[in-house]
């Protein structure tokens, strides 16, 4: 299950779809919006997918952990459009018969989808905003 | 040859377009279409060091060969998550 979507995001969608009988551990992941960065107030962010990339890249990420790791289903969402503080901007979900390979293949997909996975984040902080990575792009607000 | 070229976040608000058409002699790399889009977008951007670009949704070197048809896309750092 890979979902790219401007709707609120339920971690109950992605858990009830990778549960199976035969798995005995489930991480579910949320990636939140929170209200300060590098020392400054955050008003919210806004994602921005190149979204038939994304998606292929989010499948590509999904198969890489199922071969390294003996875990069974995988379900991932990221928002795009505003996401308000509180609010989450990534679930990932996955199962397996034990933990281990569950929490070990969670933390490695996150980190591969912030490397290779073309979805952006601009942030709107306290006086203006800015595309995280890309610090010549920082803005004053008028 | 024709090549569809995707700008994305900064760097689409830097040219002030995301996407462009440019046409290319056969040969041209990934290279020539970006200085093609530089040449076509209606603000003055610089290609930053860490650009990376994709060919029909796979990340793809600078020097390689485009084909007619291909979607080019300029992806500055990602930051999903």
């Amino acid at each position: 299950m890979i979902i790219i979507t401007d709707q609120h995001l339920d971690p109950n969608v992605l858990t009830d779809a990778v549960r199976d009988d035969t798995d005995g551990a489930v991480i579910t992941f949320e990636g939140i919006t929170r209200n300060h960065n590098d020392g400054r107030g955050v008003e919210y962010l806004e994602y921005e997918a190149y979204q038939p990339m994304a998606e292929e890249k989010l499948q590509e990420l999904i198969d890489e952990i199922k071969e390294k790791w003996e875990i069974d289903k995988v379900a991932v969402a990221h928002r795009i459009g505003r996401v308000d503080i509180g609010e989450l901007s990534l679930v990932i979900a996955v199962s397996a018969a034990h933990r281990r390979p569950a929490f070990e293949s969670t933390l490695h997909f996150i980190d591969r989808l912030k490397q290779v996975v073309p979805i952006w984040k601009k942030e709107y902080f306290e006086g203006g905003d800015v595309w995280i990575g890309d610090p010549g792009s920082e803005r004053a607000s008028a | 040859m024709k090549i569809a070229i995707k700008l994305f976040a900064g760097l689409r608000d830097r040219a002030g377009v995301g996407d462009l058409s440019v046409e290319l002699p056969d040969g041209a790399t990934v290279r020539d279409a970006i200085d093609a889009a530089q040449h076509n977008a209606p603000k003055e951007w610089i290609a930053p060091t860490s650009l990376m670009a994709a060919v029909n949704n796979e990340y793809v070197e600078f020097t390689g060969t485009l084909s007619d048809g291909d979607e080019l896309a300029l992806i500055p750092p990602v930051s999903g998550g």
